[in-house]
């Protein structure tokens, strides 16, 4: 039902149609309103599960695993310094190919602190070994979050649904929300073929000497890479049956005959999806966004950036002293192919700053010449730069 | 000082007050809300620590609305890393200024999210390696700066967002945490409680705590009225309601031995309490059953309290020794 | 598309105004987009929200630089240097104030509208929150969308006496405004 809704509330209604049996958070701004919709699902008797609110993001991610692994289908969120405190506990889970599906409500990392929207916090996670899926508006946060289960349980993979806090959130607007018969014929029930039951003890977690680790890496790996074929069979699905796509492995649009893309990842497309037909005096451009990051979308790319001869790489991370973490990615997959385009390196929006219209038009202005532009933070504000700075 | 009250006038008084000299480790001018409890108890017990401090601050109210890049409200050495390791932090400048023979003593702030729970690790580990180390939690019994989740110092049966009544439940389903004997079983040599509505009181045991070497931690009582669901102009007054009722017990321990208690001459119901907060708002419906019980559960736990430190004071001395200097110095009430 | 920019004080109901708005033209059939500006949102901190309405699906996420609408639900924010910064020329400021001030240059007051929602809401609610108010005398002033679909919206979000009073207060809110001055249609 079409409805107007804040990101946060659509999102726990979304979870709470897919029946997770145990939730487990611990507040953080800007994940708050989604557990908190949910706390008040479940004082209202409308979402039947164990609510645990926990003492920390660390034991909100131990508390998950440990109710996955005792057979049922679990939920967390967060963000930022938490998903940093739950570092370990997502490697852990990865690395025991755990099913479960977690929101990351993306948002800066500190220091210096910050309570605004970038993707430094899902990035620092890239190599847990979790499904990474990214949303461009709230209807994919909504759709993405119904097919993670899905995926999550067939490919016995954990994902994280990235969806840009604040920007997604906390911003109302209409989204369809799914009738429960949707999500129960889309999704069965959740069955774990390695829980633990007394009736059939196994051990998990164990030590695993230099004998059997590099195999466990190697299957995770391609299990891994593989996924990428039930993520686009889970979306192809999930459109059968709701008339809606969420993206698949990675969307395009603009003009078929584009020789400028840009590659983005979250809900930035919109503001250049608008400016690109704001801009008519400017060249035809190809937007690409990424939803699948993790397992990366080698051949979608490729394909998607064939023609082009120069691609904007636009992202809202980095690696400070190395510089862009996506665009690093994309070099080493569009590396060898035929007409590889030039790749262009910028960081936009960090710590939250407002990507204004205009910044389709800088990025055009900055790629105007011979060489491809080495990483930059693109939208930085010289006079802002303490003193000795300036000349950097 | 001529101690005939007839002759002293109240002008004058409040004149000697305002050009006392009071040394003032916060700013004003910082974004706390109207009636902000914590804004009110950093400002005691940075005037009762005094200038030589370093402080390790939890994230939360206080160190948010303190210090809005460029500007900051603390005249002290500062500083915030993290939620969770504000006990770790403030281990460390100790184990450097000791280290280096500097005689500055170390403040951790943390509200009851950044002590009760995401800090508590930090916090048991710091009290039992007897770091030299004044602990204080602003308790405002809720994670405030996210928004009003529920932490484990939320009282049973309080509103919070993660803990919000309806038809299948009565707001926060468990006890109050009793973060004082636990820290106190760490065996060390000061733990104390204390209210914004006591102010003497709370710069007395900081005095006290600063003066004593080794790990020692006061727990203060401070009112949010945006979410304990009241005016601002009522912070002082539910402080003192809460303390009078038993429900907050204002007590002293010394390597986990009870050494002094704020006595209540006339204990308050707690629903004198309660019912100026619209976190407890559900539990005045008199046609439900559970809301009635919750009230009896509360009281029990008050009285359960009141028995238990032996809070009630009756006699002449059964004073505190605040109390008793006043009245000894002639029944002036400003002293 | 329509902008709006809202600016408040936290506790002045300033994002669910921002909702609220957003709502109304969603069940009405439209297009809608509201978020906040997150700035220090204790309670009196100035904040600011955005609304966007538009027949065609809002895809930009940015704030809104140019609106052609300002509300403003405290007279004392006028006071903040550029607070008026970007409105379109012929946009509207609907300010809630319980009289006209002289100290407006001319410029500003030729686009200004006053309400004392502050006044409105302390006789009907008991609280000063001037923001269903505004909206109220805001949908009247443009003609934008029916009273009635406020109405629906503020159903969605509020329940018992709260609502009754809210209603209430839409209602002379909008009694207020005899005219629409500012009567815009969204252009398909």
């Amino acid at each position: 039902m079409r409805k107007a809704l804040e990101g946060s509330q659509a999102i726990a209604l979304t979870v709470a149609l897919c029946r997770p049996q145990v939730v487990a958070a611990y507040p953080i701004t800007p994940q708050t309103h989604i557990v908190e919709n949910i706390a008040k699902l479940v004082a209202d008797g409308k979402m039947d599960c164990e609510l645990v609110s926990v003492e920390s993001e660390f034991s909100a991610a131990s508390l998950v695993l440990g109710a996955a692994c005792a057979g049922s289908r679990t939920y967390t969120a967060s963000a930022s310094q938490g998903i940093l405190l739950m570092s370990e506990v997502l490697y852990n889970i990865a690395g025991l190919r755990i099913p479960m599906v977690m929101t990351c409500a993306n948002r800066a990392i500190s220091a210096p602190l910050s309570i605004w929207n970038d993707q430094q916090d899902s990035m620092a996670v890239r190599d847990a070994g979790w499904i990474q899926l990214y949303c461009a508006n709230n209807q994919e946060a909504v759709d993405t979050t119904i097919q993670a289960y899905r995926i999550a349980e067939v490919t016995e993979l954990p994902v994280m649904v990235c969806v840009d806090g604040f920007t997604l959130t906390h911003t109302l607007e209409p989204i369809d929300i799914p009738d429960q018969a949707l999500v129960d014929a889309y999704l069965p029930p959740f069955k774990f073929a390695r829980a633990l039951d007394p009736a059939n003890p196994i051990s998990i977690g164990t030590l695993v000497s230099p004998d059997h680790y590099p195999e466990a890496r190697h299957s995770h790996h391609h299990a891994l890479l593989d996924a990428a074929d039930e993520i686009i069979a889970a979306d192809a699905d999930w459109q059968q049956l709701s008339g809606r796509s969420a993206g698949g492995l990675l969307s395009v649009s603009g003009p078929d005959d584009a020789q400028i893309g840009i590659l983005t990842l979250g809900s930035i497309v919109g503001t250049l999806s608008d400016a690109s037909d704001l801009y008519t005096d400017l060249p035809a451009t190809k937007l690409i966004n990424l939803r699948a990051f993790r397992p990366f979308p080698f051949d979608a790319l490729r394909f998607a950036c064939s023609g082009l001869t120069d691609l904007i790489v636009l992202e809202r991370a980095l690696s400070p002293g190395f510089g862009g973490i996506v665009s690093a990615e994309v070099h080493a997959a569009l590396a060898g192919m035929p007409g590889v385009p030039r790749i262009h390196s910028f960081a936009v929006g960090l710590g939250g700053r407002d990507i204004p219209l205009e910044i389709y038009r800088t990025l055009h202005q900055q790629i105007d010449g011979a060489e491809p532009r080495p990483f930059s933070i693109i939208d930085v504000e010289r006079g802002r730069l303490p003193v000795e700075d300036h000349g950097i | 000082m001529n101690t005939n009250t007839q002759s002293i006038s109240v002008d004058s008084l409040m004149k000697l007050r305002k050009n006392q000299p009071r040394f003032e480790g916060i700013e004003s001018g910082h974004r706390a809300c109207l009636g902000c409890g914590e804004a009110l108890a950093a400002r005691l017990v940075t005037e009762a620590a005094g200038p030589n401090v370093m402080i390790a601050n939890a994230t939360g109210c206080l160190e948010i609305f303190t210090t809005p890049w460029p500007e900051s409200a603390w005249r002290l050495p500062w500083m915030h890393s993290l939620f969770e390791n504000t006990g770790a932090i403030a281990a460390g400048m100790e184990a450097a200024l000791k280290a280096q023979g500097k005689p500055t003593k170390v403040l951790a702030f943390a509200g009851d999210g950044g002590t009760f729970d995401i800090g508590f690790q930090a916090l048991s580990g710091m009290l039992e390696r007897g770091h030299n180390v004044l602990y204080v939690c602003f308790d405002n019994e809720a994670y405030m700066n996210t928004g009003i989740q529920r932490s484990s110092s939320t009282p049973h049966a309080a509103m919070t967002t993660t803990s919000p009544p309806g038809s299948d439940r009565m707001g926060k389903r468990h006890l109050k945490k009793d973060i004082l004997s636990i820290v106190a079983a760490h065996h060390i040599p000061y733990a104390a409680t204390t209210s914004v509505a006591y102010p003497s009181d709370l710069r007395k045991k900081i005095r006290r705590a600063m003066e004593i070497e080794g790990p020692t931690f006061i727990q203060i009582h401070s009112p949010c009225p945006l979410g304990w669901g009241h005016e601002g102009d009522y912070s002082i007054k539910v402080a003192r309601l809460a303390v009078q009722t038993g429900l907050f017990p204002v007590i002293e321990l010394e390597r986990q031995e009870l050494i002094g208690s704020m006595p209540i001459r006339h204990p308050r119901p707690v629903t004198d309490y309660l019912r100026l907060q619209g976190r407890f708002r559900h539990l005045f419906n008199e046609h439900d059953a559970r809301a009635i019980e919750e009230l009896a559960h509360i009281q029990a736990l008050a009285d359960h309290n009141i028995k238990h430190y032996d809070l009630c004071g009756d006699g002449v001395d059964r004073l505190d020794s605040e109390g008793a200097d006043t009245v000894r110095r002639g029944g002036m009430r400003w002293a | 598309m329509i902008e709006v920019r809202i600016h408040g004080r936290g506790g002045q109901g300033n994002v669910v105004a921002a909702y609220l708005l957003a709502t109304t033209a969603i069940n009405e059939g439209w297009n809608a987009q509201a978020f906040p500006a997150f700035g220090a949102e204790r309670r009196g901190a100035p904040v600011v929200a955005f609304v966007r309405i538009d027949h065609a699906p809002i895809k930009r996420r940015c704030q809104v630089v140019s609106p052609d609408f300002l509300i403003i639900q405290d007279e004392a924010l006028m006071n903040i240097p550029g607070i008026t910064e970007g409105l379109k020329t012929g946009g509207g400021i609907l300010l809630n104030a319980s009289k006209h001030c002289d100290s407006y240059s001319d410029e500003i007051n030729g686009k200004l509208v006053i309400l004392p929602a502050t006044q409105l809401a302390q006789q009907y609610l008991g609280r000063p929150v001037p923001n269903t108010a505004l909206l109220a005398a805001f949908l009247k002033l443009t003609d934008l969308l029916p009273q009635q679909s406020l109405i629906e919206s503020l159903e969605e979000r509020f329940k018992g006496a709260v609502l009754e009073k809210n209603i209430a207060l839409v209602k002379a809110a909008a009694e207020t405004i005899t005219d629409n001055p500012w009567k815009t249609t969204l252009n398909a």
